[in-house]
């Protein structure tokens, strides 16, 4: 059997006496197209910042690809394939589209070390960046600056930094937030299209795009995993209708 | 943290996509972008000017190029990386000391093995600073700059069998450049020496940043929180640009030692910080002219104020420099800017 694309064990954080993450264990089988929904305040970008290395666990382990990757930092588990976006938008906000991608790409190449030849000059790297941009449908503001972009354009950016890294999973963190709904389209198409052999967490806000999106669906309440099931099966469940999806309704 | 300014979340012109958007991207203008491009010869076209218009001020002319380097070191540090700076003159006084140490006590005074023994120990000193810098960050890392100048100033001051102290080092002597110009009274070999090792100095810069590493100091300046996202560690970038601004400053520092054949102990001085971060803002941090423009203007401000008005020409500089950072808020090389832009743009969309 091989080994799950992401998972950890009994995963817990305390900040002083507040635990923000409750002895989580959750697994990812790769190609997993799956979901971490949750109330305000459930521990949701504690879990994404474990997960990625931004933050030490007070207790348990995170494993990649059955690797354990507790101990190594965000940027080390990014080497290993795991890349992510960010809730709030962090761009290179005076590069162009082209030249961020390109930078990311370049790094993922082992090319960021060069002093001695332009940017201009490295051509796979280019080439793969152009690529990229066309897939996500930026080809025309390829060289406009990032923070002239309107919001909705910038999200696709975010996506694109960390495609960039060509990651094995993907940690999506909320990436339809403060997207106006008539530039969200682009963004639900290409998030359809990512490949199959990669696998996708996405922790959602907008339960549109979750029950179109996700195969498995994890809620966390209170830090802890309240239960994890298929979509249908969540969508229906008393106990999540009353922390979750009843909060929802009344706020819709 | 956040790159999203607040009027960028109204939708942008692109956000019309009237006409249909080109599918593939035109790599073109990449490939340009480190190309040299006119309005640059005319700058180097300066000193070359200089000479001729200028021959009783070539002493003030080779200051101008050794303030220009040292500008070029911080913008390096300051204006690439986004290093906090006010303790370079550190790396300048390492480097003029190193300089002067080499000919007035080992009797070593060629002057090239001299600049490149200065650019080793300052390079050797930024090294060993590097790790205390980058452990903080902000207000942290500017004090601990600071500290670092302070002490390297009390040493030198201390160390007066080696230094000299206060009266300075004595007793540099340089034998010719190469063995063929030796330094003259009218200090014209100085002047040319300075403004050559400008140039190679700026040429190499030049093409650092241009490069995937320069590109990579630019974007971790911006956002370094996204950097480690991306697989970079943030602290070997910030290392290396610290280490390759120590050793610009110090080849400074080296020049000045060898073309004035004394040191000071004024190199160390938090002052020579201070200004060199004053020149850079005001020509403009993070772009390599900015250095360069940053130091004629402020140098001859400097000479002109000092010149009419000898008791308060510092009010006058200090009332300029405030109006530059109120209205041209990156610099010179800022306020040209948008025309720059203007201009790429008539190029790029016919």
């Amino acid at each position: 059997m091989t080994a799950p694309a992401l998972h950890t064990r009994n995963l817990v954080k305390t900040f002083g006496g507040f635990t923000a993450t409750d002895d989580v264990s959750l697994t990812l089988a790769p190609g997993a197209r799956h979901a971490l929904i949750g109330p305000n305040g459930a521990g949701k970008t504690t879990l994404v910042n474990l997960l990625t290395g931004v933050l030490a666990p007070t207790a348990g382990a995170v494993f990649l690809a059955g690797e354990d990757v507790t101990g190594l930092g965000q940027h080390r588990r990014v080497r290993r394939g795991l890349a992510r976006t960010f809730q709030i938008n962090r761009l290179f906000a005076d590069l162009t589209v082209l030249e961020s991608v390109a930078l990311a790409v370049g790094e993922r190449r082992g090319v960021g070390w060069r002093v001695w030849s332009p940017v201009g000059a490295q051509g796979e790297v280019l080439d793969e960046a152009a690529r990229l941009i066309e897939t996500l449908r930026l080809a025309d503001v390829a060289h406009r600056r990032t923070r002239d972009l309107a919001y909705g354009r910038q999200r696709l950016i975010e996506i694109a930094l960390a495609l960039a890294v060509r990651p094995r999973v993907l940690l999506l963190d909320e990436p339809a937030a403060g997207v106006p709904t008539r530039e969200s389209r682009a963004l639900f198409e290409t998030l359809a299209e990512l490949p199959r052999d990669m696998t996708i967490l996405l922790i959602e806000h907008d339960m549109d795009l979750v029950f179109r999106f996700a195969e498995r669906i994890s809620v966390l309440v209170s830090g802890a995993v309240l239960l994890e099931d298929t979509p249908d099966v969540v969508a229906t469940h008393p106990l999540v209708r009353e922390v979750y999806l009843g909060e929802a309704t009344h706020h819709a | 943290m956040d790159s999203r300014s607040p009027d960028s979340l109204s939708p942008g012109p692109d956000a019309a996509a009237a006409t249909p958007a080109p599918a593939t991207v035109d790599l073109a203008p990449l490939r340009r972008a480190a190309r040299p491009r006119w309005p640059e010869l005319a700058v180097w076209l300066l000193p070359v000017a200089a000479w001729f218009l200028l021959p009783e001020d070539l002493a003030l002319l080779t200051q101008i190029a050794i303030m220009a380097i040292f500008a070029l070191s911080l913008d390096l540090v300051l204006g690439y990386a986004g290093i906090v700076t006010l303790g370079h003159a550190a790396f300048f006084g390492v480097g003029a000391y190193a300089a002067g140490l080499l000919a007035a006590k080992l009797g070593i005074g060629d002057p090239l093995l001299g600049l490149l023994f200065a650019a080793a120990v300052a390079a050797l000193a930024g090294l060993v600073t590097a790790p205390t810098v980058l452990r903080g960050t902000g207000l942290t890392r500017l004090m601990v700059t600071i500290g670092i100048g302070m002490m390297l100033f009390e040493a030198a001051n201390k160390a007066t069998d080696l230094t000299g102290g206060v009266d300075g080092l004595q007793g540099i002597e340089m034998t010719p450049i190469l063995g063929l110009w030796s330094f003259d009274l009218w200090g014209k070999t100085a002047y040319v020496y300075a403004v050559v090792v400008l140039l190679v100095l700026f040429l190499i810069a030049r093409r650092i940043v241009h490069s995937p590493f320069g590109l990579s100091l630019r974007a971790l300046h911006m956002n370094p929180a996204r950097m480690p996202a991306l697989g970079v560690s943030v602290d070997a970038r910030l290392a290396a640009a610290w280490v390759l601004g120590a050793t610009y400053a110090g080849i400074a520092g080296a020049l000045l030692t060898q073309t004035t054949q004394f040191v000071s102990i004024d190199v160390l001085g938090f002052e020579r910080s201070a200004e060199i971060l004053l020149i850079l803002v005001l020509g403009g941090a993070g772009r390599l002219y900015g250095a360069l423009i940053g130091t004629i203007v402020f140098v001859t401000l400097h000479h002109v104020l000092a010149g009419i008005d000898p008791e308060y020409w510092q009010m006058w500089i200090g009332l300029v420099l405030i109006g530059i950072v109120l209205f041209a808020r990156n610099g010179i090389m800022g306020a040209i800017d948008p025309f720059e832009r203007l201009l790429a743009r008539k190029k790029t969309e016919p």
